[in-house]
């Protein structure tokens, strides 16, 4: 007999899906990726690869046997995850370190918390913070990018803000440390000292813009991050330009671009409410500067992506979106 | 392009029979009448078993403040008095009609001339609204009389009239606009003398723009009627969302449009409130869009008031083999039908069959705090938080996130990449809510 379904309504579902919003991500991420390929060569490839494979893995072995659930593997966030953890380590890491890495991110960060949105911490920089606590020394070695067709054996040297960092410590100024630091199109193109993933902003973008326009992301997250950071370093050069280097130096080093594209827009760590994402940005901001400038850490992204993470709850019961017919009292 | 400012989506919009002209469906043999077609206090039946009828007799009687009288549709003898399934998917009473004939009562004019003088006055066109038991054709069916008599202290300033038909498929009121376009502005102006409003505004969506073009021409000849085109986007139909699309003001939470000046009507109403004054005609038929993706004939028909949905399928080239799901109403908003022999009513705008492959749900999985159930929510509520509080029986805390402003929509359920049955949470949720502030009020 030809039965027919009754529900409630709707009774249409949109296009969207998660594995689309996902698999768009992995999309958005495609072209930082190949820039990390071309400046580090093989062994970027092979860090990549063992970050995503071993997070494949593990999400599918805690699934099956410790939570006996069905393995989500093929929705695409645990490939993401292993990619911007890549994407966070520079690529002289050691393998070994990197699987370990891929297990914090997966097993503690996102499974234990019961899996794809509802772990409360960004997987991929609880695996990153994880490793720069555990192996300080592998983690802040960068391997200077050189064209993947040299054959010279990769030499190593500092990050731009590594190198800021170590010469306003010793109480250099800026003028004198200018020659050490690379040129604006370099760091805009890729070609300087960092984790894969971070290197080039221009790439960065590119997904950036791609997400937005996929409607995966919408632009408050970014630009209130970015231009917090840009406002407050802005200042504080206005201050002292001897001491603290101009705003468009900072937005371009380091993770920031990779952090507010890429990481501080992870739907499940961030806020839900446009208000509630300007605020969001703007805290990450503020940390993010306080850290690079008055912090012991070089770089102070991640730290700032994940004490904002754990603010979202907050926001989250603080910033209503605007009710339609609120009366205002 | 005017639209509202707040959430909405936009759906496919397969208005398959727009450009179908409006044919009467030949009466049925088998009419099933339901004593009560409206919101508000249920009439009370005035016929009995065996009595013969004519076409327009009164069969219930709306005695009570928001009620409203039911007509018959078609002229023979009452078979039986007894409970059927509605769309609701629940038994309630109904008037069971043996055919004969159509007979019609002799008071109704049944000649095609347009009557544009408007001869009673305010308080009779809202006594004699009544009467012929007109009610919002737009799918509320909230009783038109009502409607028109303004609260003491409040003033309507304008009257809206409802052209958008966002559902998808939904071609009905399209169809009436262009077949039946200055009735419609003689029924706009009868409105208008009854809330004595000096301005009606029709609100017409983008993809209807024949329609606009047609009734903007035809306005000219009436005072005081404009015609307002609008950017395609759901839930621009909803009375909320419609005058802020049209002008900009904001109902509060809670209240009526008239808090704002302003007064909400359908098409169709307009249309049976035209016959109703103007022809003595009451409401016992009306134009039902019959139409989905595998049907072989998707039509526009003017059925009489209690024919089975069978009836028009069949007409429309017969159930198809694929078929999943029968809806009463469009795709967003429509309640699926749990048997075809439901009988159509005063609030039926369409009937859309849907494949098998469409009717199935995608499979759930875990909220990922994406938020765009919040972005889309046309009343700024939170639809994933409003789930998980019912969810998890927190009704008091539902109450205080404003559940009850929820229309049903579905724009969130819609766009939830998860697929998660939002809005089925929802309505649990307010469910529960209207009981906790019904007993409040009680004790």
């Amino acid at each position: 007999m030809n039965l027919l379904t009754v529900s409630g309504s709707p009774h249409l579902h949109g296009d969207q899906s998660l594995k689309k919003i996902m698999w768009g991500v992995v999309i958005a991420l495609v072209p930082a990726m190949m820039v990390s390929f071309w400046y580090f060569g093989l062994a970027a490839i092979i860090i990549t690869l063992t970050a995503v494979v071993s997070c494949l893995i593990f999400e599918y072995l805690i699934q099956k046997f410790l939570l006996k659930q069905a393995p989500t593997i093929t929705d695409g966030s645990a490939i993401i995850t292993g990619i911007l953890l890549a994407f966070n380590v520079p690529s002289s890491l050691p393998v070994w370190q990197m699987v370990i890495g891929a297990l914090v991110a997966i097993g503690i960060a996102k499974m234990s918390y019961g899996g794809l949105g509802k772990n409360p911490f960004n997987p991929a920089l609880v695996g990153r913070v994880f490793l720069l606590i555990s192996f300080p020394v592998d983690m802040t070695s960068w391997p200077l990018p050189k064209p993947i067709w040299s054959m010279v054996d990769a030499i190593t040297g500092p990050t731009p803000l590594g190198v800021l960092k170590e010469g306003i410590g010793k109480g250099d100024t800026i003028s004198q440390l200018a020659a050490q630091l690379p040129s604006y199109q370099d760091m805009f193109i890729g070609g300087i000292g960092g984790s894969l993933g971070e290197i080039s902003a221009a790439a960065l973008l590119l997904g950036g813009l791609f997400m937005m326009y996929k409607k995966i992301i919408t632009c408050h997250i970014p630009v209130s991050y970015l231009l917090t950071v840009f406002v407050f370093t802005a200042i504080m050069w206005q201050i002292n330009p001897e001491h603290y280097i101009n705003p468009l130096f900072h937005l371009l080093a380091g993770g920031l671009m990779l952090g507010a594209i890429f990481m501080a827009t992870d739907m499940v760590t961030s806020p839900m409410t446009y208000r509630g994402m300007l605020l969001y940005g703007f805290g990450c901001g503020v940390l993010t500067v306080l850290i690079r400038l008055w912090g012991s850490y070089p770089e102070g992204v991640s730290f700032a992506i994940l004490i904002m993470n754990a603010v979202v709850p907050l926001i989250n019961k603080g910033f209503k979106p605007k009710r339609f017919g609120e009366v205002i009292k | 392009m005017k639209t509202f400012k707040i959430g909405g989506v936009h759906p496919e919009e397969n208005k398959l029979t727009s450009d179908k002209a409006i044919e009467f469906l030949a009466i049925s043999q088998k009419i099933c009448i339901p004593v009560t077609q409206h919101l508000g206090t249920p009439s009370t039946l005035v016929v009995e078993k065996g009595e013969s009828i004519k076409t327009g007799q009164l069969i219930a009687k709306g005695d009570a403040f928001i009620c409203a009288n039911v007509h018959s549709s078609v002229s023979g003898k009452i078979s039986k008095i007894d409970t059927a399934i509605d769309t609701s998917g629940y038994k309630k009473t109904s008037v069971f009609i043996d055919v004969e004939g159509d007979i019609w009562e002799e008071t109704i004019d049944r000649t095609n001339t347009i009557n544009k003088d408007i001869l009673l006055s305010k308080e009779e066109i809202i006594a004699k609204i009544k009467d012929m038991g007109i009610v919002g054709l737009g799918g509320a069916t909230f009783p038109t009389h009502v409607k028109m008599m303004v609260p003491n202290g409040k003033k309507a300033e304008f009257l809206l009239i409802n052209g958008v038909e966002c559902e998808p498929y939904l071609t009905s009121d399209h169809r009436l606009m262009l077949e039946k376009g200055e009735e419609i502005l003689v029924g706009i102006s009868i409105l208008k003398k009854a809330l004595g409003v000096e301005k009606a505004i029709i609100g017409i969506e983008n993809n209807k723009s024949d329609a606009i073009t047609y009734l903007t021409k035809l306005a000219l000849n009436f005072t005081g009627i404009e015609v307002h085109a609008l950017k395609i986007k759901y839930p621009q139909g909803a009375e909320k969302q419609l005058i802020k699309a049209l002008l900009n003001r904001e109902v509060p939470s809670g209240k009526l449009p008239i808090e704002v000046g302003c007064v909400v009507s359908n098409i169709g109403t307009a249309f049976a409130v035209y016959e109703a004054i103007q022809k003595n005609k009451p409401l016992f038929e009306r134009v039902v869009s019959i139409t989905g993706k595998s049907l072989k004939n998707p039509s526009n028909f003017m059925v009489r008031i209690g024919t089975p949905v069978i009836e028009l399928i069949e007409k429309a080239g017969g159930l198809p083999d694929d078929s999943g799901k029968v809806n009463s109403g469009g795709p967003m908003m429509g309640k699926a039908l749990n048997s075809l022999d439901v009988p159509i009513v005063k609030g039926t705008s369409g009937i859309l069959i849907m494949t098998r492959k469409e009717s199935k749900r995608p499979e759930i999985l875990n909220c990922i705090r994406c938020g765009k159930c919040i972005t889309v929510c046309p009343m700024g509520l939170e639809p994933y938080l409003l789930a998980q509080l019912a969810e998890n029986g927190n009704f008091e805390t539902s109450e205080k996130e404003k559940i009850m402003d929820c229309m049903e929509c579905g724009s969130c359920q819609f766009t939830c990449p998860s697929s998660r049955p939002l809005l089925d949470y929802v309505r649990l949720g307010k469910n529960k809510v209207g009981l906790i502030i019904r007993n409040r009020a009680n004790n």
